[in-house]
């Protein structure tokens, strides 16, 4: 990739901040929250994405930007208000110039008609106040070229001669703005031979002398043929800070005049120079004043970092801690009291260590607005094609989780916001009719709680109707007709694999992927969701994710020689079985009896071929864990070491993809504990048994 | 010669865009997010021969970084291109009172920046 090539993706990354900031401001004007100080963001931030769209030359989303610009311009001067069906406009703007950036993120183009009603609904806003801005700047538009007074006593005709006679004397504004005449002259001898008299005759005497004034002018006489635009082009920066006067020397006139001739008269408008800059530095004063900012003011400073290196810094911290664990347990063992000097520097290390793993982590972390961010335009979309008056809350958005968490939490939100939109709120009629008001809130927050992120989508809507998730269940074979579930299970049922509520097929919430795409996602975060529901006043999703990936909650088992992990998400109990509960099922499976219930038995030891683990589960302990797809599985183990919080380790990079093992750590102890993936163990033991054997279990599990 | 050159535009694309401009005609480039930053770096660069600035930026914009510049004894000769669009002339002028010393129309080639550097700092 060359450069230009990585600063264009650069440009649309930016785009993403800046749309995020854009949108931000404008849900700010919605609630008419804003400040002149929001508006300008939003209006800069369209701004930015419109100027680099310039530099890649994406005209279509130059074109719609400027409009929506000029919009926003016209707000932040005051010649607008903005009322709610104007930001209403201006969402859907938003959510339209995201599109543009998104289509030219991906090499498209849109119809040239694309939102051709939120174009209108711009042209309408910027209406005839902005023609008139328009019409009053255009006298300036010119001003960088052909400075007028030169035109009028010189015919077209003449732009090429023999060679120039300029006059040009600075003023003192064009040394207050750090022009050079040095380099002008020096430019315009670049331009062929040059020979230049100064005129040194307006120096005033030294009592009247002011030397912020400038008193020498200089005729020069170009000896070139160069056309006059080359000339004006290096008095481009200072042509209304200076006299100027720029006359072609024509055969008819070979003697340059001598400089007492030259009219002396400026070149029309020019001001009083010294009032001229006695007023500006007047002016700026006043000017910066109440312009400077305070330092409370200051945003935060921010450094950009490539992901890889914090990731190797956590893996460092990581192994800093175990290193400290290790010389810790190795200290104690060797009969040092915890008291020595060596005790208490290490005592010293540990909490340092500890404060500088969570520093660490803390890096990783963002707040989990960016996701937040995208709902409001999903609700408003939603609102419109479900014909539902949605009101979102968002809550907590302020929050820091992992990045990598942030980035898949996107999916599974989106899905559950849907859900409450399409499913969970009524149709204002029917609300209405039950008393509520026409308008549905759908509330998204989130907190911290207990070293782990609680996430929560509510509505206020008709919550889950058990009857019918009752009947699909039973229609569905997930439960028996007869079993008898409390209400919280009923609830849960909707978690269950190709589970849908919806009696009509919709395009928003869709069928077949439901809730359990959302568990299963939230799970892989090594998180949990639960439901709770009111029937008639709303339901409420929570999940429970961890603030990091690169640490786990872990069981620690011993089987045999070794140690595993188990990650506590997926752990639902343990038990000491009974020798009796123990019952073998067909020729090389086992079930065990859990409270009238049977779930397949997996003896880890001999699945992974550890050796001198227990033959006998009822030695040992089993640990009954949740799977994808098979339910509940019990899984026998030696012995529970404890449980702990472990560094993940990837087995991926360090070795290799092992069916059944997610990863690896290291203990206090030093020792490497592989930690086991439970999803994995169900299709390895699918494989030693037989393909179809496991899922006949799993069918059977729900009684015998 | 190569130059020392601040760029202050609270556009990242924009900074890079410069970034890759100048230090490609042989230029050292510093750099700031607005104006407010643009007068810090400024007391930690003396060395700054040349500044660009944009005009909307937040917490300080390019008129009061101007002044600001112009204030300071130190920076008061320096030269001060701003970064302007051709459908903003009211903005170039208002950005000449404030001090700038000459401009440049964005979107802008290599070229026409190089030249505009050279211009006011040969």
């Amino acid at each position: 990739m060359d450069s230009i090539e990585v600063i264009k993706q650069g440009y649309f990354q930016e785009c993403e901040e800046l749309l995020l900031a854009m949108e931000e401001g404008l849900i700010a004007m919605d609630s008419g929250e804003a400040d002149a100080e929001t508006i300008n963001a939003v209006f800069r931030a369209v701004h930015s994405i419109k100027g680099g769209g310039g530099a890649f030359g994406l005209t279509q989303l130059v074109g719609f930007a400027h409009g929506f610009e000029t919009v926003l311009d016209n707000i932040r001067s005051g010649s607008l208000s903005p009322d709610p069906d104007c930001v209403k406009i201006l969402l859907r703007a938003g959510d339209v110039l995201a599109d543009y950036v998104n289509a030219a993120r991906g090499g498209r183009a849109l119809a040239g008609d694309y939102a051709a009603d939120v174009v209108d609904g711009l042209a309408a806003l910027a209406g005839g106040g902005a023609e008139e801005e328009e019409l009053q700047e255009d006298p300036f538009t010119n001003m960088g070229f052909t400075p007028v007074t030169l035109d009028i006593d010189e015919p077209q005709a003449d732009t090429r001669s023999g060679g120039w006679r300029i006059w040009f004397k600075p003023s003192g504004r064009l040394y207050a703005k750090a022009n050079e005449p040095l380099l002008i002259l020096r430019e315009l001898a670049s331009l062929g031979p040059t020979e230049v008299t100064s005129d040194i005759s307006q120096i005033p005497p030294l009592d009247a002398f002011d030397p912020d004034d400038s008193h020498v002018g200089w005729t020069i006489v170009l000896n070139a043929d160069v056309p006059r635009e080359r000339v004006e082009e290096a008095f481009e920066f200072v042509h209304d800070d200076c006299e100027l006067d720029i006359q072609p020397i024509t055969a008819a006139v070979p003697e340059p005049l001598p400089f007492d001739e030259i009219p002396s008269s400026p070149p029309a408008a020019t001001t009083p120079t010294v009032s001229a800059a006695v007023e500006l530095s007047a002016k700026s004063d006043a000017a910066a004043a109440p312009g400077a900012p305070s330092p409370a003011d200051a945003p935060k400073q921010t450094i950009r970092v490539d992901l890889d290196k914090v990731d190797r810094l956590v893996n460092l911290v990581g192994e800093l801690v175990i290193t400290q664990a290790m010389l810790s347990q190795s200290v104690s063992e060797s009969g040092l009291a915890r008291t020595s000097t060596v005790g208490n520097g290490l005592a010293e290390l540990e909490h340092l260590l500890r404060e500088l793993q969570e520093g660490v982590m803390a890096i990783r972390t963002q707040p989990v607005k960016s996701v937040f961010q995208r709902m409001p335009r999903l609700v408003r979309e939603l609102s419109a094609q479900t014909q539902k008056q949605v009101h979102l809350v968002l809550e907590g958005e302020t929050t820091e989780v992992d990045k990598t968490v942030i980035e898949k939490l996107g999916e599974p939100l989106t899905h559950m916001i849907r859900n409450a939109v399409d499913h969970g709120l009524e149709a204002p009629d029917d609300r209405v009719a039950a008393g509520k008001p026409a308008e549905g809130t759908v509330k998204l927050s989130a907190e911290h709680r207990g070293g782990r992120i609680v996430i929560e989508v509510s509505d206020d809507g008709r919550g889950i109707n058990r009857t019918r998730v009752r009947e699909k269940a039973v229609e569905k074979g997930l439960i028996p007709a007869s079993a008898v579930l409390s209400d919280e299970e009923l609830d849960n049922l909707i978690f269950k694999p190709g589970f849908s509520t919806a009696g009509q097929v919709s395009n928003i919430s869709g069928r077949g992927v439901g809730m359990d795409v959302v568990r299963r996602s939230i799970m892989d975060l090594g998180g949990r969701i639960v439901i709770s529901s009111n029937p008639g006043s709303g339901s409420r999703f929570s999940l429970t994710l961890p603030l990091t990936l690169a640490v786990l909650d872990g069981m620690v088992v011993a089987v045999g020689e070794q140690t595993f992990v188990l990650p506590l998400t997926h752990i639902v109990e343990s038990l000491k079985p009974r020798e009796q509960d123990i019952q073998p099922f067909g020729r090389d499976r086992t079930l065990l009896k859990v409270r009238d219930t049977y779930v397949p038995l997996v003896n880890v030891g001999a699945l992974l071929g550890v050796a001198g683990a227990d033959a006998d589960p009822w030695c040992g302990v089993v640990i009954l864990v949740e799977s994808e797809g098979c339910g509940r599985l019990a899984l026998a183990v030696d012995q529970i070491l404890g449980q702990r919080q472990v560094v993940i380790k990837s087995f991926e990079t360090n070795y290799r993809n092992i069916e059944g093992i997610a990863a690896a750590t290291i203990l206090g102890d030093g020792r490497v504990a592989l930690i086991l993936d439970v999803d994995g163990i169900v299709s390895r033991c699918r494989r030693q048994v037989g393909e179809s054997n496991v899922q006949e279990i799993a069918a059977t599990g729900t009684g015998p | 010669m190569g130059k020392t050159i601040l760029t202050v535009d609270d556009s990242r694309t924009m900074r890079n865009m410069l970034m890759l401009a100048l230090t490609g005609a042989g230029h050292t480039v510093v750099q700031a997010d607005d104006g407010q930053h643009g007068v810090e770096v400024l007391a930690q660069h003396p060395d700054v021969e040349v500044i660009i600035t944009d005009i909307n930026m937040p917490r300080m914009d390019g008129y009061a970084f101007i002044e600001a510049v112009r204030r300071e004894p130190g920076t008061r000769t320096t030269p001060i291109l701003v970064l302007t669009t051709e459908s903003e002339p009211a903005k170039k002028q208002r950005a000449r009172d404030a001090g700038a010393t000459g401009w440049i129309v964005k979107p802008f080639d290599t070229e026409k920046l190089v030249a505009a550097v050279r211009r006011v700092a040969p």
